[in-house]
């Protein structure tokens, strides 16, 4: 029987001497622990692209990032079509440390040490994946991002780019001034994820306040449906019937 | 110390009559006492104002010339032990009262022959006074007592300290030295964390206090954090509240570089413009940032402290503009050794 591949690893750390400390235990558990550094990132997009160009088998990611915090990376990295283990790091965060306990995830407290790397690293292959549900509720705040992949990369999309979503059969259509994405999410959740952000307009489309220029009666049939227009693209989503009372509160405000 | 009151564990102590709220405070209580003597003397409401314009005619000069004098004598009556001090200000404003009385008499309307009843209100209302800052004083003892500890509990993160420790050691093994020199800043830092901060410091101390933490910030961010400093008119020694930059500093680090994927610059600014010190900082600021309650924490401590030990002379500014975040501190000027 051969041996199982070395452990693969990515490092994710937004401090320099903090990567390199990392690098340096893994390079002393290796001896016990095969394993395999694959990369390091600096940040959650850099990471996300890291991790799906090749699958990644652990990936440690320290909690406190710019840009987007490693809880929200994690939610992105569950997404991946191999998902891979999170180990996530901390120097201090209270609220974090608490939330893994109460949902078992594993995280490692810096200054780390080797023992313990080690430990968390023997059971990174066997043990279950973080759940979405749970990291969705370790988020302090809703995520900055929504994620689409398309052949194996990963698109980050800005939240505040959104200008609306339209459920349609088992996708979501997210759609931005630039250009349209897919992802997998169901539109319910999205609402309930974004109350401020988003207003349903539709049984099938949520749509950003924001970017809203005004609505106008559809051109199309005697008794003109409630259209909005939007200011960034040319699409028009009509209001459904049961929600023409929101033409006049948005109109208001 | 030059505070409007004494610092150390209670000592009694006249206030200092050259801090400008000990003088408002002076001219406030004198006043309404002479208009609690108006009051009672004008018999209706349509005497009110004819009453406390004559009150008011004899007792300003007398306020205005007592300041005057107390600010002259600060220094001497501040050095004396506490009772003669005391004795000596009701022996000061007997003699503004006479003299007053002798030579201002033309000028204001002083009943003639009533010296002797002058000379009883100027001693009840100078002892009513001495009592008050005294009680004052005592009230305010243990506030600094427990601004040392507030002053610990409101500064360095445990994240900062992790953070910290967590860089020196990815150091030990490239640049033994390196780390050899963080180690040493970190000792430096918490070695004045940990004193006793109740003393005005120099201005120099707390901002060479201030680059070691930079220093040790600088270690984990790299490029990410730049500094300016524009120090070259900071007066050097004017005496400062320990820790009152750092921990914005640290703010500034905390809220305004760590969330940026962007370098960003920090900048310290410190003159000195007539007579009073100017301390402004600067960082990068999104409206979205987080952790708004932790800032507001220590600007709430720094403020406690400024007052403390400036009374009404010092100020603490924060101020949101173009994507930057800036707090503008003034103290008074004042050198070691002035009491």
């Amino acid at each position: 029987m051969s041996a199982p591949a070395p452990l693969s690893v990515l490092v994710v750390d937004d401090e320099a001497p903090a990567r390199s400390r990392m690098q340096d235990l893994l390079a002393d558990c290796a001896a016990d622990v095969p394993l395999v550094i694959v990369g390091e990132a600096a940040n959650g997009r850099l990471a996300l692209e890291a991790a799906s160009a090749r699958p990644v088998d652990v990936v440690l990611l320290d909690v406190r990032m710019p840009e987007m915090d490693g809880i929200e990376v994690a939610q992105h990295l569950q997404r991946l079509d191999h998902p891979p283990s999170v180990i996530f790091t901390t120097a201090y965060d209270a609220y974090a440390i608490r939330a893994f306990e109460v949902h078992a995830i594993d995280y490692l407290l810096k200054p780390i040490r080797a023992a313990r790397l080690k430990e968390a690293l023997t059971r990174a292959r066997s043990a279950a994946r973080p759940k979405l549900e749970a990291l969705r509720e370790l988020q302090p705040g809703p995520r900055a991002f929504l994620s689409a992949q398309e052949r194996g990369k990963i698109h980050l999309i800005p939240v505040g780019d959104v200008i609306y979503l339209k459920a349609e059969l088992k996708y979501v259509t997210v759609r931005t001034a630039m250009r349209e994405y897919l992802i997998e999410e169901s539109l319910a959740r999205l609402e309930q994820d974004y109350p401020e952000r988003f207003v349903r307009v539709h049984r099938n489309c949520l749509v950003a306040r924001q970017a809203i220029h005004g609505f106008e009666r559809s051109a199309e049939g005697a008794e003109g449906q409630w259209e909005v227009v939007f200011k960034a693209c040319p699409e028009r989503i009509a209001v459904s019937r049961r929600q023409q009372h929101i033409v006049r509160e948005l109109a208001r405000s | 110390m030059a505070g409007s009151i004494n610092h150390k564990a209670y000592v009694r102590a006249l206030p200092n009559f050259r801090n400008l709220g000990v003088l408002l405070r002076i001219l406030v209580i004198v006043n309404i006492m002479a208009a609690g003597v108006a009051l009672s003397r004008s018999g209706s409401l349509a005497n009110i104002w004819r009453e406390t314009l004559e009150v008011s005619s004899v007792v300003q000069p007398a306020v205005m010339l007592s300041l005057v004098t107390l600010v002259l004598l600060n220094d001497v009556l501040r050095r004396a032990p506490y009772l003669w001090g005391a004795v000596l200000v009701l022996a000061l404003e007997i003699v503004v009262v006479t003299a007053l009385y002798v030579f201002g008499r033309p000028l204001f309307p002083m009943q003639t022959g009533a010296l002797a009843a002058y000379w009883l209100i100027t001693v009840l209302v100078t002892v009513a006074l001495l009592v008050y800052f005294d009680l004052r004083g005592r009230a305010l003892s243990p506030a600094l007592a427990e601004a040392r500890l507030q002053a610990l509990q409101a500064r360095i993160r445990p994240h900062f300290l992790f953070n910290s420790i967590n860089a020196v050691l990815s150091l030990i093994r490239q640049d033994p030295r390196r780390a050899e020199r963080a180690l040493e800043d970190m000792a430096d830092l918490f070695r004045v964390l940990m004193a006793d901060n109740r003393q005005l410091a120099p201005l120099a101390r707390e901002v060479e206090l201030c680059r070691e933490y930079l220093n040790i910030e600088q270690l984990r961010l790299g490029e990410r954090l730049r500094v300016e400093w524009h120090i070259d008119n900071m007066p050097q020694d004017a005496m400062i509240p320990p820790l009152v930059l750092q921990p914005l500093l640290e703010n500034a680090v905390y809220h305004g570089i760590e969330p940026r994927l962007d370098p960003g610059v920090v900048s310290i600014n410190i003159y000195l413009a007539r007579g009073e010190v100017h301390m402004v900082l600067r960082n990068p600021y999104e409206q979205d940032g987080d952790h708004h309650a932790g800032n507001k924490m220590a600007l709430a401590n720094i403020r406690e402290r400024l007052a403390l030990h400036f009374d009404a002379e010092a100020s603490l500014t924060t101020n949101v503009s173009d994507a930057s975040y800036q707090v503008h501190i003034v103290v008074p000027y004042q050198k070691a050794g002035t009491e």
